[in-house]
């Protein structure tokens, strides 16, 4: 008997074709594939489907570039052996199903609340009654940041036992972002709607999350993107990595007070952003991408004043960079802070830069590629002492690598596709997923269509998923005073998280 | 140190001098203008993917635009976005533009306190809290503070305790689980204090805005005094909002 079926990244399949597994099963085949490291859960959720639970699990094979999908249908109400007794990377989705559903599980070791979802199964369960973890002790102490911050951020409370000031643990409580984004998924009919809700899971990540949704709408519709679709998405996502990028090196400079640094690579943000208004009108990309077409068409002349940013943003950059990386002001402060290890990195599964800080290849662009990406042939960049110079370094290169790679795109600016197939409606009772690389690491959208072609089920996963539990690890054994430069070092979504 | 001169004197001037008369680049969707063209209004209504246009006669409420721009598109000659990003306002009405409006949106003299000219007008320190906001909004405020739109040197600043504080800025919807916080944060500001909602998902709730995981009930209790609409907000609608928020006298 197969025990899953294997599909490729945007690929639609009938819901039927995914085997159904006992549970035990299902629990033995997905915690077995761990023990290779080229494999990781991107996603694994659950929905209600006749009174009781179907639990969809999705692993990424990062070598045979292919996912590898099963399922498994239980009660709701029972009690079950954890995947994250086996491996730690499940442990925040089997929280969300335990928290959305009531599944119990038996020897979970930390069955704690996800988001406080507005539909979530224990009503008694309040944010303001977070169980958070604590050590009875008189020479220790609690420090409590948060929700709000003492910036113009997003909130998140953050619960530090130290000694002295030394942080033995941190953990993070979410879910002060929640807006019930998957639910309106499914409550919006129209188009243009559920692709304002993917423009606005995270409104600094807006290429990122707004491609997976359109390359899976539209691979649910049967509709093969046109070249210059491609491109253009292709062209935005590198040009949000490049605006973001910029703009942590500028907040990683804020936080150890290099004042310099934060105003030069703040202001070497502000062309990129403002090219995105150039050619779409507005600097966070909202608006620019649409599933079935393009309302901002690129053209050669886009084209040449993007080199030409380029030509001026680059010497700027480097001169900058350079100077900045010389400065042991700046380096005692970013060296050996902030450490992951390799083990801890993959043991928690997590992506994008926070998985490549510690020697892990982990980026859907080499590894699952979407759009243009099959061309570009991408190198991940990778690094391996975990700190924060790590992430910053990773910033740094990605930049110049992704400028490289938009060099090379506009050599060839494919011409619009003035007559565009139409978008028809999505194929009924199916399974799809899109798997996309934002700046923060792989975004993953998956969708279930009814037997009328309806979403009955809509799954978003950000990065920050995975990821925010490098940072409680991170910040482990260091000073709280560094706990700032820590967090931008990641620059996890609050929201992206919360949904 | 001498390399950080050079590199101070490569970038020259960085700011904008003038934040009232700047020009945005590009194609900017700020003030909308509607035309007088008899146009299928129902498509229109039916097209705006949070409810911001009515008809009889034809408008768009900027309080709930997201500023896709997809209704210009679907009728050109109908509707175009200007780039006047001067669309901040005091009074909630006045974000509706209607058919044949084309004019500059200005702050109400007649709603802004006395107490706010008086005691801010030189200087305002404001707390940002995002309730459910995007990271958008909170972005663009960010940016206000560069070195390239500089809203420090109007006296202008967020800081880091609602006990600092002259007002709030509330960019999101404002989510159930941020409610509570929210409040605290508004009763732990002194008085005279002022509100500001950044961005349509505060003013409206935006596609959000009857999502069961929102609680609105705040906004209900206490006098607005800016609304700075956008998608997010740009920078020069919020400087430009609250420079005339706290100048303008009666």
């Amino acid at each position: 008997m197969t025990k899953y079926i294997s599909i490729k990244n945007n690929q639609t399949i009938p819901l039927q074709d995914i085997p159904v597994l006992k549970y035990e099963d299902f629990l033995e085949h997905n915690t077995s594939l761990l023990k290779e490291e080229h494999n990781h859960c991107m996603s694994y959720f659950g929905f209600p489907q006749g009174g009781k639970l179907k639990l969809i699990c999705c692993m990424a094979n990062d070598k045979e570039h292919t996912i590898n999908i099963s399922s498994s249908v239980i009660n709701a109400d029972s009690t079950l052996p954890s995947f994250t007794q086996h491996h730690l990377s499940f442990h925040i989705f089997e929280r969300e199903i335990h928290e959305n559903y009531g599944v119990k599980y038996s020897d979970h070791q930390w069955l704690k609340p996800v988001r406080f979802s507005f539909n979530r199964a224990d009503k008694n369960s309040q944010i303001k009654n977070y169980p958070f973890y604590q050590i009875e002790s008189e020479e220790l102490h609690e420090v409590g940041v948060g929700p709000i911050h003492a910036g113009v951020i997003e909130p998140g409370h953050f619960r530090f036992i130290c000694n002295g000031e030394q942080i033995l643990h941190l953990e993070i409580q979410l879910g002060f972002q929640h807006r019930g984004i998957e639910k309106l998924f499914l409550e919006k009919k129209k188009l243009l709607q559920r692709t304002t809700l993917a423009e606005n899971i995270a409104g600094d990540t807006v290429a990122g999350h707004t491609t997976a949704f359109v390359n899976l709408w539209e691979n649910l519709c049967g509709f093969k993107a046109d070249d210059d679709l491609q491109f253009s998405r292709t062209l935005a996502l590198e040009l949000e990595r490049i605006a973001i990028h910029t703009g942590d090196l500028s907040a990683i400079c804020t936080d150890i007070a290099y004042q310099l640094g934060s105003s030069v690579f703040g202001r070497l943000r502000t062309p990129v952003i403002n090219y995105f208004q150039v050619w779409c009108g507005n600097r966070l990309a909202k608006g620019l991408i649409r599933a079935g077409k393009n309302n901002f068409p690129f053209t050669k002349e886009l084209g040449e004043q993007l080199i030409h940013l380029f030509n001026e943003y680059e010497p700027d950059f480097k001169e900058m960079y350079d100077e900045f990386k010389t400065l042991p002001s700046v380096l005692a402060r970013l060296e050996k802070t902030g450490v992951v290890t390799r083990e801890q990195a993959s043991s928690i599964g997590t992506v994008g830069m926070s998985a490549k800080m510690s020697g892990i290849v982990r980026d859907i662009r080499t590894t699952h590629p979407h759009d243009l990406y099959s061309q570009l042939h991408h190198e991940p960049i990778i690094k391996n002492h975990s700190d924060v110079y790590s992430r910053t370094q990773i910033r740094k290169k990605e930049i110049l690598q992704s400028i490289d790679y938009l060099k090379t795109l506009l050599k060839n600016i494919p011409n619009e596709n003035k007559n565009r197939q139409e978008l028809k409606s999505p194929s009924p009772n199916s399974f799809a997923v899109s798997l996309t690389e934002g700046w923060r690491g792989e975004i993953c959208h998956c969708a279930i269509t009814d037997e009328k072609g309806e979403l009955l089920h809509y799954k978003v996963k950000d990065p920050s998923m995975h990821n925010w539990l490098a940072v409680a690890l991170a910040v482990r054994n260091n000073e709280i005073s560094d706990f700032p430069i820590c967090n931008k070092s990641f620059d996890l979504s609050y929201c992206g998280h919360d949904l | 140190m001498l390399e950080n001169i050079k590199i101070l004197y490569h970038q020259g001037k960085q700011y904008i001098p003038d934040v009232s008369t700047a020009k945005v680049p590009g194609i900017f969707r700020g003030r909308p203008i509607i035309s007088n063209a008899k146009i299928d209004e129902q498509a229109l209504v039916d097209l705006c993917p949070t409810g911001a246009i009515q008809k009889n006669p034809l408008s768009i409420d900027l309080g709930k635009c997201t500023f896709c721009g997809e209704c210009a598109f679907a009728s050109p000659d109908k509707i175009k976005f200007t780039s006047d990003f001067k669309i901040s306002a005091n009074e909630r009405e006045q974000l509706i533009i209607k058919e044949g409006d084309d004019k500059h949106i200005q702050l109400n003299p007649e709603l802004i306190r006395k107490e706010i000219s008086k005691y801010f007008s030189g200087s305002l320190k404001l707390r940002q809290v995002s309730a459910g906001g995007d990271n958008s909004c909170e972005l663009e405020l960010n940016a206000c503070g560069n070195v390239n739109f500089d809203m420090g040197r109007f006296g202008i600043e967020f800081v880091a305790s609602p006990r600092h504080a002259d007002g709030i800025v509330i960019t999101g919807p404002i989510s159930e689980n941020m409610a509570e916080p929210l409040q605290i944060c508004y009763d732990a500001t002194p008085k005279p204090k002022i509100l500001i909602l950044a961005g349509t998902d505060a003013i409206s709730g935006g596609i959000f805005s009857d999502s069961p995981a929102i609680n609105r009930s705040f906004l209900s209790k206490y006098k607005i005094d800016l609304y700075v609409p956008g998608n997010p907000i740009h920078p020069l609608t919020f400087i430009n909002g609250i420079l005339d928020l706290i100048r303008k006298r009666k």
